[in-house]
């Protein structure tokens, strides 16, 4: 059933190799394991936004029962998770900066009286005034918490001339100001870990993206060296970043209450206290000031990008990075200065979310670019096109685009499947009907030369004497393909059937770390890396038994500076162009999408199916960010806690997809692949949000916009032709 | 508290002794380990811990243990054992409907609760039959088609 011809080109759709495990209930996620004698645990959290700590009365604890605090870390050990940064504390100590922080573990052999014993626990604060919006924690409101002005990081770029400069010849500066919210992964499987103790070293069992992040993560904690934890990766059901540092949060106090306890110890979240207690999208808010001539055309451009971190930076300074290298779209403009801040504020810490970044942006410059050109009576498709950038433009970051940029190749198929031409003239503003259209890319892998400075991704493949080939890496499979596309890229080099490949869920102690799985790079990077391996074991294939190693080299000529953000921040992009098209209840307000088109470059894709997969769900993910995926935070309490009131796409809200791709080979990937996980995400919400405005007629700078909303804008909202 | 339920579990009779208000979810997954069962919302939202129970489709995480008595239950342990039960898993595997693969085997569920009784489904009538089933990798698409797939290979 797995056998794959190698006579094919590697496009050609494979079945998955664990499609029927999982469809059949076989496949082992970490709930789903006995983890037997291992004691339970349940996390004790802070209950408001700011506070210092004055008591925690605990109830009294039967024999084997454990309370687990800060004060339990060992001399040495710290009490920090370093996911990137090393702010984020393990357990609060005498303060505490967010709703939901860890405090300590209740822990014990009985899973109801876990549960009794922390409903029992009553804990004593000195409340203090919080601040939770960008706003707020501009305005260090209750006084600054994280330096002298709850900055927790910045950055500035700059291209062309000075923008103050060119804004004084310029016929008018306009400003607007574009707002995204919270998201939540809803990975349909929510954390879990499990921690194990035995002489001295600690196995954990996670439900995670990146197994060697959590070992480097929590290692400090017991001050012990890394290799002494090993993390096993088990089958994991959905992670969409949601699983690449927050993690570390479950494992860091699991590690130390097995230190404590010298037993196994496990927690499982359920799903409210998942959505309730974990990390989301980063809220946005983008700025931008744009200077224009008499005709409309763009002169030169200001943007301020702020994100709400939340109370510690953990990753979040990249995610800016990466937020604001994006802020230009597919444009090339002439003049730009960009500069973004991620503000402190006493939430939930955000993080990683497919897309990292890039989508608050992107989504701000097609939504900033939709309205300039309705300003100007211009259709927003030709004043958009005006601006397309190309191979050998400049980027936001003084690099050059390397790679040929086929915008209109995909443009005219997303056209022609969609006959956008016909119903944009036909579709009046505020007819009810609409059709909109946005474009985008993701930068592939770490920017710049992180690959090569930070991730030094190594990968190895083992030759067995039976002909049977193992492939040892950190990638982890999370729903993507990724434990597909691997083995069939070797299979493809190696001319052997699919099932002679051997190549697990990642265990630390047996595999080299080849990075995170994250960033759409393991296609790109790890791909490329396993090509290079096999190249090799073909090469020497008649020999018994060998292993090889390959390492990421980054190609000469491609400058990066991480310290001024300059040169080339990424060598592959991945493209996209969206159209959706609306109609849009008079009365109700209610949204009904007609079609959906996309065509996307991810170089020459290595499973056509796979892909497929992977456009449809990120297309349909980023319009329920910009549609009905409504998360609000009110004194930093998330006031959407359930799958009941917090609205995720369901089969019948949203209509078959159309689906394009183009062949565009790129030089540095596995039989030319790059990266595309995120990309899907990154443009939909900003073509429905071009629908939807369209066929209200009114102008929508802020999402989500579920149908109260829809309804607001329809009874006061601003025509979408007024001037900005 | 504890009481004797007896029920019908994947053709099998079974029994256990348990507080009748523990939830049918745990009984399935702890007392029997059917772990393809699983928990997602914990509160009839998600599908993904979807059984058979007479017949019908349901979610256990909202049916008291007690409730089971003298009934039939069957979950993908079973359900993957009958003819079309092994034809849908078949249809997914080569349709692409699997990703992260959580919302799968309730999946598996909701198009056997469908397609038993109609073998034929329009692409609204699936639509509608998996409305109950969130996922959040696929955005559906090639779950729907995967069921078509496995109508058309029932004929």
């Amino acid at each position: 059933m797995i056998s794959e011809d190698m006579t094919r080109d590697i496009s050609r759709a494979m079945r998955r190799l664990d499609a029927v495990d999982k469809s059949e209930g076989r496949s082992k996620y970490v709930s789903d394991y006995d983890f037997e004698d291992c004691l339970w645990a349940r996390m004790v959290r802070s209950g408001i936004s700011r506070g210092k700590i004055k008591n925690i009365k605990l109830p009294e604890l039967p024999e084997g029962y454990y309370w687990v605090s800060y004060k339990d870390i060992p001399e040495g050990g710290h009490n920090y998770l370093h996911m990137i940064a090393t702010d984020w504390k393990c357990f609060a100590d005498d303060h505490v900066l967010y709703v939901g922080e860890t405090i300590g573990l209740i822990v014990g052999p009985d899973k109801t009286k876990v549960e009794d014993l922390r409903d029992q626990i009553e804990i004593e604060y000195e409340e203090q005034e919080s601040a939770n919006t960008i706003d707020e924690g501009i305005a260090c409101k209750g006084g600054a918490f994280i330096n002298d002005n709850n900055i927790h990081c910045h950055l500035k770029l700059e291209t062309g001339e000075n923008v103050d400069h060119v804004f004084k010849r310029c016929d008018k500066v306009v400003e607007e100001t574009i707002e995204t919210g919270y998201q939540e992964h809803v990975y349909l499987e929510t954390n879990g870990a499990c921690c194990i103790p035995e002489n001295g070293t600690y196995t954990i069992y996670a439900s995670a993206q990146c197994p060697f992040y959590i070992r480097k993560s929590i290692a400090p904690v017991l001050n012990i060296d890394p290799e002494k934890i090993v993390v096993r990766q088990t089958v994991t059901g959905g992670a969409f970043g949601g699983k690449e540092h927050f993690p570390d949060v479950l494992c860091g106090p699991l590690l130390l209450a097995a230190y404590k306890t010298g037993k196994g110890v496990k927690m499982f979240f359920d799903r409210e206290e998942d959505i309730e207690n974990s990390v989301k999208r980063h809220p946005s808010k983008v700025v931008f000031r744009t200077g224009l001539d008499k005709d409309g055309n763009i002169l030169a451009m200001d943007s301020k990008v702020y994100y709400n971190v939340g109370a510690y930076l953990a990753s979040s300074y990249v995610v800016l990075q990466r937020g604001c290298f994006h802020v230009t779209g597919c444009y090339e403009f002439p003049n730009m200065r960009t500069e973004g801040f991620g503000v402190a504020t006493n939430n939930f810490p955000s993080c990683a979310f497919r897309g990292f970044g890039a989508p608050q942006t992107l989504f701000a410059i097609e939504t900033h670019m939709c309205h300039l050109a309705e300003m100007y009576g211009i259709d927003p498709l030709e004043y958009k096109s005006r601006y397309f950038i190309k191979q050998g433009d400049n980027t936001s970051t003084n690099g050059k685009v390397v790679e040929k940029v086929m915008i209109p190749e995909m443009l005219e198929q997303v056209l022609t499947a969609s006959d956008y031409r016909r119903k944009a003239g036909e579709y009046a503003y505020g007819s009810g009907k609409g059709i909109g259209i946005a474009f985008y890319n993701h930068g592939g892998a770490f920017t710049g030369n992180g690959e090569q400075a930070i991730i030094k991704a190594k990968c190895r493949m083992h030759k067995y004497p039976d002909g049977t080939v193992e492939i040892l890496n950190s990638q982890t499979e999370m729903g993507q393909g990724f434990h597909t596309i691997i083995p069939k890229i070797a299979a493809h080099v190696l001319g052997i059937p699919v099932d002679k490949i051997i190549y697990k869920d990642p265990d630390t102690s047996r595999v080299p770390d080849s990075g995170p799985t994250a960033a759409s790079r393991s296609t790109m990077i790890v791909g490329r890396l396993v090509e290079k391996a096999a190249l090799q074991v073909k090469e020497r294939w008649n020999e018994e038994e060998f292993e090889v190693e390959t390492h990421y080299e980054h190609p000469d000529g491609y400058p990066w500076d991480q310290s001024t953000f300059q040169g080339y921040a990424y060598l592959g992009y991945g493209w996209g162009v969206c159209v959706v098209e609306v109609e849009v209840d008079p009365c109700t307000g209610e949204v009904t999408t007609k079609g959906i088109w996309s065509s996307h470059d991810g170089g020459h894709l290595i499973d056509e199916l796979i892909v497929h997969g992977q456009v449809n769900g990120g297309v349909l993910q980023g319009i329920g960010w910009a549609s009905t995926e409504v998360m609000q935070n009110v004194k930093g309490h998330f006031k959407q806690t359930s799958m009941s009131d917090y609205i995720v796409p369901t089969s019948m809200d949203y209509p078959k997809q159309e689906c394009f791709f183009v062949e565009n080979p790129y030089e540095w990937g596995p039989f030319g692949a790059k990266g595309l996980g995120e990309l899907v995400f990154n443009g939909s919400g900003a073509a429905y949000i071009d629908a939807l405005s369209r066929a209200i007629g009114k102008r929508i700078s802020s999402i989500p916009c579920p149908t109260e909303q829809v309804m607001l804008y329809m009874l006061e909202g601003k025509d979408i032709e007024e001037a900005l | 508290m504890e009481t004797k339920i007896s029920f019908t579990l994947n053709g099998k009779k079974v029994s256990l002794s348990t507080d009748p208000l523990r939830r049918l979810l745990d009984v399935l997954r702890e007392d029997f380990g059917c772990t393809g069962v699983k928990e997602g919302c914990s509160e009839g939202e998600c599908g993904a811990c979807s059984v058979m129970f007479n017949g019908r489709m349901v979610t256990p995480c909202l049916i008291p243990a007690g409730a089971a008595d003298k009934q039939e239950i069957m979950t993908i342990e079973g359900v993957r054992e009958t003819e079309l039960g092994a034809r849908i898993v078949q249809a997914f595997a080569d349709g692409g409907a699997v990703q992260c693969g959580y919302c799968i085997p309730g999946m598996v569920i909701a198009a056997y609760n469908l397609l038993q009784d109609n073998p034929d489904p329009t692409d609204d009538e699936i639509r509608l039959g998996i409305s109950g089933n969130i996922c959040r990798c696929t955005g559906y698409d090639l779950i729907v088609e995967s069921i078509k797939l496995a109508a058309r290979r029932g004929k």
